[in-house]
């Protein structure tokens, strides 16, 4: 095991070591020469994912009061009224309901980050248009599904500011493959 | 030629099954003797009801000329079970290890989308030297590799975790299916951009309308995933994702993103709706498994399987066996519901991460019984009973199901699926 000195003396290092191959790095050049550069513009068009830093949130901000009426008008029909109706995937409940022989995966119960919502709401919601709402309509479509859920209250605003900083009910839930875990013979 | 034909039509004319094509035969031998071979064979198609012409002698008629674009046997109506999410491959009646395109199975997450090649853009970007885009004729041009492999969706068997649900191996196992993919290396296309050396993972994006995303450990992709554009000699099928899909040798299905528009380098994985709320695994005691990726040693018997009815006397048992750690190793068959277990005979080549086809004589008594499959892969993992597995796991993970299944035969010869 290392004493904690080592193991600081081994970071720095390791930082070190990562600084100079960063600097003395030289790049490769192309083999093939194949394709062509990318140019920012076709780059920004497809560069939707956020990921957990929230890195890539763009400006804009929605309010629970505003998601109530953009998810009457463009979620509800498929996932009820409250969120928990269906007929497609429920959205909002089944907290501390993991552990039990109904587990009810939602929002709530199951989703580790609330970044992930804005993610995939963009690019696939509602799934007869997507891409097709507005940076608006999803921080305030957000906002109604976490305060549904419990997570924010009613007066909290989302944006891409605190849309990072909610911190969801299962972030701990998950953990490595620890397979292969079933063993015969 | 009217009163002879016209009384054979009609069904409440009808003799015996075995004396009716009989008469058809005299009587159309009169009518070729007739009328000469060459005009027969130009006037029967034409004139004949269908049921006339499947009975005639094909050796005493030209057949149909070469045609542009092939088509299976017209009696041939094996084919997949559709659902609005996903269609199965019937494998109770489907030989050797390679699935044909038009039956491999699909599954995708709002529709399969249409694209034009042409226009296809792959776009590689984020933790490299050089952002780059490329046209699918940039992509055929790099150096290609070509490998038979299996391709699982991660579900597949998973309705068996409740239970004994499906009726026959297509609904049971029909979220898999083999064909020879052809493309590029990922690492080859990636060097191409130059991997940045804080990158550590890489975000894969299809083009669908739920532009579906994965992210993926880069270490292990550039090992041997492909960038594939062919699929069992041609261009790959719509719905297996034309033009562009990636295909990473026996991991979960939904990580080969199809319609592959771009691929993002990170220093972390991008926590997807895919790989969080989705195919990842709940436990019994709530934690929940993520980027559980490798499709775990598993078989089934084909053949005979549910909805089957078998003869008493000789039977050969038939079935696939496949691991996404690598080669299948052995299968094993179990005829006394796994009591004693005999090895199978393994069709050559065993190629690794594909479908093995395995074979085994039997001959059947009348009596019931079970019949089971056991797999064993290079990595020295032997495929679980299903008490072991739900000991391990319980109920509740969805995904990668892949205990020993059994069909029952009952004394009637009727195979179905049972649990024991």
């Amino acid at each position: 095991m290392y004493t904690s000195n080592t193991a600081s003396r081994l970071l720095s290092a390791l930082g070190l070591f990562l600084l100079l191959g960063g600097v003395a790095r030289a790049e490769e050049p192309p083999l093939y020469g194949f394709g062509r550069m990318a140019t920012p513009a076709e780059i920004s068009a497809w560069n939707i994912d956020i990921d957990p830093t929230g890195a890539g949130l763009p400006p804009g901000r929605g309010t629970v009061q505003q998601g109530a009426v953009l998810y009457a008008s463009k979620c509800a029909a498929c996932h009820g009224s409250t969120g928990t109706e269906g007929p497609k995937d429920r959205l909002v409940g089944g907290q501390g309901s993991l552990t039990t022989p109904n587990p009810i995966k939602t929002i709530g119960s199951y989703w580790p980050y609330a970044t992930t919502l804005y993610d995939y709401i963009y690019r696939a919601m509602p799934l007869t248009a997507p891409q097709s709402l507005t940076p608006d309509e999803i921080y305030s479509v957000v906002a109604w599904l976490l305060h549904q859920n419990g997570i924010v209250p009613a007066d909290a605003v989302i944006d891409a500011q605190t849309l990072p900083a909610v911190k969801m009910p299962n972030r701990e839930g998950f953990v490595p493959d620890p397979r292969p875990d079933v063993l015969v013979r | 030629m009217s009163s002879p034909d016209q009384e054979k039509s009609d069904p409440s004319n009808r003799e015996t099954p075995e004396e009716e094509p009989v008469g058809r035969r005299i009587w159309l031998t009169r009518a070729v003797s007739a009328m000469g071979l060459t005009a027969a064979g130009w006037i029967a198609p034409a004139l004949l009801p269908a049921v006339e012409q499947n009975h005639t002698d094909p050796t005493r008629i030209p057949g149909r000329m070469p045609s542009p674009y092939g088509s299976r046997a017209s009696t041939e109506t094996t084919q997949r079970l559709t659902t609005a999410t996903h269609s199965l491959t019937p494998h109770q009646s489907l030989h050797g290890i390679i699935t044909p395109s038009a039956l491999h199975f699909e599954r995708h997450h709002n529709g399969v989308p249409a694209i034009d090649s042409d226009r296809h853009r792959l776009l590689i970007h984020g933790l490299v030297d050089r952002p780059l885009a490329f046209s699918m004729n940039d992509l055929i041009r790099f150096p290609s590799a070509t490998r038979t492999m299996f391709i699982e969706c991660s579900g597949n068997s998973g309705k068996e975790w409740k239970g004994p649900t499906g009726k026959t191996v297509q609904e049971t196992h029909g979220l898999m299916s083999t064909s020879e993919w052809t493309g590029v290396p990922l690492a080859t296309v990636l060097t191409e951009a130059g991997i940045k050396p804080d990158a550590a993972w890489v975000l894969a994006e299809g083009s669908d309308a739920a532009v579906m995303t994965r992210s993926l450990p880069l270490a292990d992709v550039l090992k041997d995933a492909l960038l594939c554009y062919g699929q069992n000699g041609e261009a790959l099928r719509p719905e297996q994702g034309y033009p562009l899909r990636l295909v990473i040798p026996g991991w979960e299905g939904n990580t080969c993103i199809k319609w592959l528009r771009r691929l993002k380098l990170g220093v972390a994985p991008f926590m997807t709706r895919e790989e969080t709320s989705r195919y990842t695994d709940l436990m019994p005691d709530g934690a929940a498994r993520q980027f559980t990726f490798v499709m775990e040693a598993k078989s089934v018997i084909t053949s005979p399987s549910g909805g089957h009815r078998i003869e008493p006397g000789f039977v050969e048992i038939r079935g696939l066996a496949w691991s996404g750690r690598g080669l299948v190793k052995a299968v094993e068959v179990s005829t006394d519901g796994g009591q004693t277990w005999q090895p199978a005979q393994l069709q050559e080549p065993v190629l690794s991460h594909c479908h093995t086809r395995f074979r085994f004589g039997w001959r059947w008594d009348g009596e019931e019984t079970i019949l089971q499959s056991r797999c064993t892969d290079d990595s020295g993992f032997v495929q679980p009973t299903r008490a072991a597995l739900v000991a391990a796991r319980g109920v509740h993970s969805s995904y990668h199901y892949n205990a020993i299944q059994s069909w029952k035969v009952g004394r009637d010869g009727q195979v179905t699926n049972v649990h024991v």
